[in-house]
């Protein structure tokens, strides 16, 4: 008898990213499809609009990464003008990413993939979550927490003028700068967000990599996949988040190609199902091949886990030290354990805090140029920055007016789509067997699978990374439920 | 069981800012914590479709709504929580008047869906699209239909009270909460039904720092031919840039003037104007200093983009809707 199994995370209610698992005659997993629901139409109705309003309109793409989408907005506003903003200017954009970063990778990590660890895949639903982790842990680190978020976003305001849908960043530069005080009082919460971020990694460290129930399940077979690699880089090839190259390296870790943003479409195209709204990115010089991994198949996986991989190392001293524990302690690289994603983000939210400190500290952060007036016709330009949860492309074409004629996005989580959904396949492969009653727990380690990637389809549709409650429904051949099982 | 009043809050076709603006009120949700019990809330908390499905009608006290009505899930989920809560707020932009999202209304959903599957960077030479339901060799699979148009939340349900912003600022958030909170305890009584709540009573102008001198303009200029040189204490429409201030909703602090850039118009209508983008053109009119129509053509050339300009967040929520392509689409 067919069965069909739905997981659909009721949190993004009915579908805003949903899991059909098809189980054959005997009982094993036939397929899987992890379907995306929604298309709101950014890149059409955005034609029409004048250039410097789209880092204000692609905010609206995402209100939980709306600082990657104005940014890389920004940046290809500056291309399409061919100007070069000055470096105050550059400087405060990227310290608002910097701060951004280490808010967002903080409550990814506290909220949403902690509990996993901290309380164990599976532990009681109720204690699986971050009062759980407090519980645990002990009150202060919810405090620290909260801290860091109103850190995060104090910056945003500062320099972006908002904590949400920030609205200062144009083509050239920004509407204003900071002011001397400004600048030492976001040091100051910098300084603080380095020693909350060493705080954290140690946590990991003992609560993670003290455990080895843990250690053998990041290491195990489950959750790993052999595919390409993809972030940006500075001059040194190391990590940057806001400016450089993309490079994409090999499953065998070497260079595969490094690329200008302008020449992203020679290197990334998307292939398209009829049975889902989101497209899956892959590299051209390899060809998808259907949802598989391996050198022959054009699959790239944009994580902070590829951001370490694809990089010679971090630009800050104490993340690198971090980066080099990173690779020793796993085997080298390129590290391919999905899960060993979780200690990679708490690696960028250090450097992130560093690069926080290093910005806050240069005076010319609240120097007087912060923006420089374009001179020449628009037409043309990409800007790319990484996202937290992957590398963010905008790239806009526009009459000599300045207003838009063409949009095309590829957007953070977008580029991990088909990742994602060979995880998803294989971890229900793993563990959902012949015979085998379906179990919270084990539901909880197929989405574990996804939560490594920390999903954000409110870059595609909108929903927010999260807790994805699962509702898994056993259907027969005939559609009628045979078995029904809740988490809560 | 708790006997306290139900609290829900849900997501439609948004980007998820609303909520990232609720949990902004930081130490307040405790409150929230305190005085309700919060039965669904996707973002925070594990709930089921199926679970507010079972709840009797009206057993919510208070769903905040966010988003706008882009397909039938969406509208079933407007639907079902209308028929389950005794007080639906519309949330944001996006339910109240459309928002950013609702500019898709000036193109046919057909075209959207074509331009976003055939951009430079898609592979789709046999021209797939999406498809509603699709027979994969395991079975029949389905995703939901896209509508010809953007509607806003009362355009398909019933509406309590209005609380615009994108997002509504954090603590405008925190009043209405306690304001509620007031209520519960008998100290305060709720708004009119159909009132704007969270908001200002006048407009964006009323509440930026800006000093204005009733000075007119000879041309619009776009921010980045002049960031640098504008004069951060005096009015940014008196400088040229198009600034939607005078007919925007005041609640924000006027915190995009603020920081140097115009005013989008994200709170939507002020009090008492029936159509955003007329309250616009008539105020933008009023700085113009010229009494020659040629003139006044080639000053008005300075905006190049009329359509966004004047209704960038409420064109689903106006009186035109849509654009003539989709609006008749949806008519049908």
């Amino acid at each position: 008898m067919t069965q069909r199994i739905t997981i659909d995370p009721i949190t993004r209610l009915e579908g805003h990213g949903k899991i059909e698992i098809f189980l054959n005659a005997e009982g094993d997993v036939a397929n899987t499809y992890f379907q995306i629901p929604e298309l709101r139409g950014f890149e059409s109705f955005c034609v029409g609009r004048p250039v410097e309003e789209l880092p204000l309109l692609t905010n609206r793409i995402c209100g939980v990464c709306p600082e990657a989408h104005h940014m890389a907005g920004a940046k290809a506003a500056d291309a399409v003008y061919h100007v070069d903003p000055p470096r105050t200017a550059k400087n405060l954009r990227e310290l608002l990413y910097s701060a951004f970063y280490v808010t967002d990778h903080t409550t990814h990590f506290y909220a949403l993939a902690g509990p996993d660890f901290v309380m164990g895949p599976d532990a009681p639903v109720a204690e699986r979550n971050i009062l759980g982790v407090i519980h645990k842990v002990g009150l202060e680190i919810g405090g620290k927490v909260i801290q860091a978020r109103k850190y995060g976003h104090a910056v945003i305001e500062m320099i972006g003028g908002r904590k949400i849908h920030p609205c200062t960043s144009i083509p050239g530069g920004l509407t204003k700068g900071i002011t001397e005080d400004q600048r030492k009082e976001i040091l100051e919460m910098g300084k603080w967000a380095v020693e909350f971020a060493q705080f954290s990694l140690k946590l990991f460290n003992d609560i993670v990599l003290g455990n080895k129930t843990y250690v053998d399940l990041i290491l195990g077979d489950i959750y790993v996949h052999h595919t390409y690699y993809m972030g940006m880089v500075d001059e040194n090839n190391h990590v940057n988040f806001y400016d450089g190259k993309v490079r994409v390296v090999g499953p065998d870790g070497r260079e595969f190609v490094k690329y200008e943003p302008k020449d992203y479409a020679q290197h990334i195209a998307e292939h398209v199902e009829p049975w889902t709204y989101l497209k899956f990115p892959y590299l051209k010089g390899v060809g998808w091949k259907g949802f598989t991994d391996g050198k022959d198949s054009g699959v790239y996986c944009a994580t902070p886990l590829s951001r370490l991989n694809a990089a010679d190392g971090l630009a800050t001293p104490l993340a690198q030290a971090e980066y080099e524990r990173f690779y020793s302690t796993l085997g080298g690289k390129p590290v391919h354990q999905r899960l060993a994603t979780h200690w990679a983000r708490l690696i960028e939210v250090l450097y992130a805090a560093e690069r926080w400190v290093e910005l806050a500290s240069d005076p010319e952060t609240s120097g007087p140029n912060f923006h420089t007036a374009p001179t020449e016709i628009p037409t043309e330009g990409v800007g790319i920055v990484e996202a937290p949860r992957g590398t963010l492309t905008h790239h806009y074409h526009t009459d000599e007016r300045g207003v838009v004629t063409k949009v095309n996005l590829i957007v953070g989580t977008t580029n991990n789509y088909a990742p994602i959904s060979m995880s998803i396949n294989k971890a229900a492969r793993s563990l959902i067997k012949k015979g085998t009653v379906v179990t919270e727990p084990m539901l909880n380690m197929v989405e574990m699978a996804f939560r490594s990637y920390d999903p954000c389809f409110g870059c595609a549709t909108h929903s927010l990374p999260g807790q994805m409650p699962l509702e898994v429904t056993i259907r027969n051949a005939d559609g009628e439920i045979v078995e029904m099982l809740k988490r809560n | 069981m708790s006997a306290k009043p139900k609290f829900a809050m849900y997501w439609a076709a948004s980007c998820g800012g609303c909520e990232i603006a609720v949990l902004n009120i930081h130490e307040k949700i405790l409150d929230v914590d305190a005085n309700f019990e919060v039965v669904f809330w996707p973002v925070a908390m594990d709930a089921k479709y199926k679970d507010v499905e079972q709840m009797e009608d009206k057993s919510i006290l208070l769903t905040l709504f966010n988003g706008g009505i882009r397909n039938d899930e969406n509208e079933h989920i407007a639907k079902l929580l209308r028929e389950k809560s005794q007080i639906l707020v519309a949330f944001g932009s996006c339910a109240c008047e459309g928002c950013v999202p609702g500019l898709a209304n000036l193109r046919d959903s057909r075209q959207i869906v074509q331009t976003a599957f055939n951009t430079v960077s898609t592979d789709n030479p046999k021209q797939v699209y999406p498809m509603t339901s699709y027979d994969v060799p395991e079975g029949e699979i389905h995703i939901p239909k896209i509508y010809p148009t953007l509607r806003t939340l009362d355009q398909v349900v019933d509406v309590d009270y209005y609380m615009p912003g994108c997002p509504p600022e954090s603590h405008q958030i925190a009043a209405v909460i306690d304001l509620v909170i007031q209520v519960l305890q008998g100290k305060a009584q709720l708004p009119p039904k159909g009132s704007f709540i969270g908001v200002g009573n006048s407009t964006v102008c009323d509440e930026c720092e800006r000093r204005r001198n009733v000075k007119a303009i000879a041309s619009f200029v776009r921010i980045q031919d002049r960031a640098s040189e504008l004069d951060p204490s005096l009015c940014l429409l008196e400088q040229g840039i198009p600034c939607n201030g005078p007919a925007t909703r005041s609640g924000c602090r006027a915190r995009c003037p603020s920081a140097g850039a115009q005013c989008i118009g994200c709170y939507g209508p002020a009090e008492g104007v029936t159509d955003y983008g007329a309250r616009l053109m008539s105020a933008f009119a009023s700085v113009i200093d010229s009494n020659s129509p040629e003139e006044i053509n080639c000053i008005l050339d300075g905006l190049v983009d009329p359509a966004g300009q004047f209704y960038r967040f409420n064109l689903a929520g106006s009186l035109l809707r849509a654009g003539r392509s989709a609006w008749a689409k949806e008519k049908v």
